[in-house]
């Protein structure tokens, strides 16, 4: 019996379910159910101990249905790696009751969604705005707001906290000092913004303002063709541009129904684990920046810009490579570069051994981040934690081991879990990671497969210059795919790749057109961010500081 | 006449003044004013990075030890405005964003200078979106466009030796001078 078939029994047993429906389309396993059913059917799945993670809630405009909103829950099994995706039809004006009393990680996906297309989640402690700015008017994600339509913002949002049951976050207790750090200060990383209530150093109250980066993404994907999406995936975690290539081709690959060439498929595990290993060091690095060690950031930089290097010759980018392209990579690899990449290897396996003698065997930095601001195991669930956060609190789950893509099953490598789950586990973890990442691209690099770097498939793939320029075949095909555009079947997937954060999930809807109907991106951090106030509460300032560096918050993606 | 046989003669005070007079003649070079302080501003520029995106992470680059900024005096990285002579504007600036942006460059001491890096603080580059700032020059005065995508930390650098020259010629700077607080009643 299939997993939806088992669903389906189980719901059955508990509640009527004459009114869902059942289907499963492009590998997904989907529930519709009517709005008022959402929480019993929530609960059911959570308590069932059939999925233990809420990964995404999200909304879908479709002005031209009588009902046009869809309320979209994603969820994820960490015991068998399956996915669940659960629909509700929503009208205008109308409410859905808020999942946060089951799953407490729904808080800011909610307040997304009500802020995007004005969806209003009845029970949602703190239903306010917050990507857009507070004089922002109108929900940007709808289909009939434009996309360039700018809205002036002339002041800053004052110093409020999040409302508890009752207590209104919008006043300030006279007690305690208010605090406000950032969005322009160095420990913010630039576009992160703190409201915090202390009483002498101690925390009482915290709000994290986000959105300080929101650069809409997700609107300038509905509005660019597939390959054109590609660049702006760069920049949504810029410390490891290629995996949101990954995972965004990938997902569009997945609806094509295209398997890429061996050799792409290596290209990209090398990229993202060059990647993953970039991205560590930038949260070490500046992770020690902000607790006050400056030397490691020097000493890894210097590998960084090796990666850099490596990246150039590859693609003549740098930082924003944009290597990927629906169907396998935009172009070949240069002579020699694998054997680059295993003497970048053998010199970054030293160098980490040196950063774990420099910052992780000091005692400043240990007493610094040694059993501070903690998360158990069972709070990172519900708060829907993935990567490097929810491994140092000792959940074994990496996307790369439980479900496989790109012939990860057949490299060799372990998954460090921490124990403790506070700060100085996490940076163990993310170390520990860097050795795993370069020990698969070696495996990788010292037999890479041969054969084509990308799929031909005319109707996906641009032609070689050469045959655009060489026969007229060539050239009507360039020409058809320019004009036409990639298409791919009308219809939905979710698609997660394993991230140097955690969870990189995109959600995209086709509707046969051109450009994506849809595209909901899940970023790790978000989940991560949201549960800030609850972690720092009652400790230190300079806690709070460095529970933000090891956060490895990119605004890029957190705000989108 | 030679300065240490000048010093040694103490009998005669007036030939040894003289020679001091003589010997600063043949060392001293004669400058204006203002070209010697535009020297020293050009080479100890304080730099605030205001770095909110993607040109945040190449600024580093720039800060790190392969491109090095400190070659051009100006490696002393400041985070309160109030010590920084020069602002780069790294990165997207968002509506939400741009009151913000005013503030700390209000709160930057004269003499200040804005350097904007990359597409989206130069002209909200591909980014023309709902809550994007299209172009930091929208709300601060921009002496320096750094183009790029984000810009690759030479250009940064020329972008830095562009405004070394601006100071040591003394270049007028209207867009600076006509400046007003967007934010400001009327």
């Amino acid at each position: 019996m299939s997993k939806l078939e088992n669903l389906k029994q189980s719901l059955a047993e508990a509640m009527s379910i004459d009114k869902f429906t059942f289907s499963h389309a492009f590998g997904d396993d989907v529930i519709e159910v009517p709005k008022q059913d959402i929480i019993p059917v929530l609960r059911h799945l959570k308590d069932g101990r059939r999925f233990d993670f809420l990964m995404d809630v999200c909304g879908v405009d479709y002005p031209k249905r009588s009902r046009r909103f869809d309320v979209v829950y994603h969820l994820f099994s960490s015991k068998d790696a399956s996915r669940l995706r659960i629909k509700c039809q929503l009208g205008e004006g109308e409410e859905i009751v808020s999942a946060t009393s089951v799953w407490q990680g729904a808080d800011w996906f909610e307040r997304e969604a009500y802020d995007m297309f004005g969806i209003v989640f009845s029970g949602h402690p703190n239903l306010r705005k917050i990507l857009t700015h507070h004089q922002f008017v109108g929900h940007p994600l709808r289909k009939d707001y434009e996309a360039d339509a700018q809205q002036h913002c002339t002041s800053v949002l004052p110093i409020h906290f999040q409302n508890e049951p009752g207590v209104d976050g919008s006043v300030l207790n006279d007690k305690y000092v208010a605090l406000n750090i950032g969005p322009s200060h160095p420990a913010m990383h630039g576009t992160l913004r703190l409201m915090l209530e202390l009483d002498g150093e101690t925390i009482v109250r915290a709000n994290p303002e986000i959105g300080y980066l929101h650069r809409c993404f997700e609107k300038m994907a509905e509005t660019h063709p597939y390959n054109q999406v590609i660049p702006y995936t760069d920049r949504l975690n810029y410390c490891s541009a290629p995996m949101n290539n990954i995972g965004y081709c990938k997902a569009v690959e997945r609806l094509l129904g295209v398997e890429i060439p061996p050799k792409a498929q290596a290209m990209r595990v090398v990229l993202a684990e060059l990647s993953r290993v970039i991205d560590h060091i930038i949260a070490v690095g500046t992770g020690g920046v902000d607790l006050g060690a400056l030397s490691a950031f020097f000493h890894l930089f210097t590998y960084r810009e090796k990666v850099y290097t490596l990246f150039e010759k590859l693609c003549g980018s740098r930082l924003t490579v944009a290597m990927t392209r629906v169907g396998g990579m935009a172009q070949d690899v240069p002579d020699g570069w694998w054997d680059d990449v295993l003497i970048f290897c053998r010199e970054m396996r030293e160098e980490i051994d040196e950063i774990s003698r420099l910052m992780l065997d000091n005692k400043i930095f240990i007493k610094r981040t040694e059993g501070v601001c903690p998360v158990t195991a069972t709070e990172a669930v519900q708060w829907g934690y993935t990567g490097p956060l929810l491994r140092a609190c000792g959940v074994n789950l990496d996307l790369r081991k439980s479900s496989p893509y790109y012939g990860y099953d057949a490299l060799n490598f372990d998954v460090p879990v921490g124990t403790k789950g506070d700060i100085y586990d996490r940076y163990l973890v993310r170390v520990e990671e860097m050795k795993q990442s370069i020990r698969i691209v070696e495996q990788i690099c010292k037999n890479p497969p041969g054969g084509d770097f990308t799929i031909r498939d005319k109707g996906i793939v641009l032609p070689e210059k050469k045959d655009v320029y060489g026969n007229i075949e060539g050239l009507m095909n360039h020409f058809m795919l320019v004009i036409k555009g990639l298409r791919p079947p009308a219809g939905e997937v979710y698609d997660a790749t394993e991230a140097a954060n955690g969870e990189l999930g995109f959600y995209l809807i086709s509707d046969g057109s051109a450009n994506p109907y849809r595209l909901k991106v899940r970023p790790p951090c978000f989940a991560i961010y949201q549960s800030f106030p609850s972690v720092v509460k009652g400790s230190m300032i300079a806690d709070a500081i460095a529970t933000v560096a090891s956060m490895n918050l990119i605004a890029g993606e957190l705000d989108r | 006449m030679n300065s240490a046989d000048a010093t040694a003669d103490s009998s005669t005070t007036a030939l040894a003044t003289q020679s001091i007079d003589d010997m600063s003649r043949s060392y001293a070079l004669t400058t204006r004013l203002d070209d010697l302080v535009a020297w020293g501003r050009k080479n100890s520029l304080w730099p605030m990075p205001y770095g909110t995106a993607c040109c945040g992470i190449e600024l580093m680059s720039v800060m790190g030890p392969r491109y090095d900024l400190a070659r051009f005096g100006a490696e002393v990285v400041r985070f309160s405005p109030r010590q920084a002579d020069l602002l780069i504007v790294a990165g997207t600036i968002t509506e939400k964003m741009a009151p913000v942006l005013v503030r700390i460059y209000e709160q930057m001491l004269e003499p200040k200078y804005v350097l904007s890096m990359g597409a989206c603080a130069s002209s909200g580059g591909f980014y023309r979106a709902y809550h994007v700032l299209q172009g930091a020059d929208k709300v601060i005065p921009v002496d320096v466009y750094v183009p790029g995508c984000p810009p690759t930390p030479e250009a940064v650098l020329d972008g830095i030796m562009a405004l070394q020259r601006m100071i040591a010629t003394h270049q007028p700077r209207p867009w600076k001078d006509k400046w007003k607080s967007p934010y400001e009643q009327a």
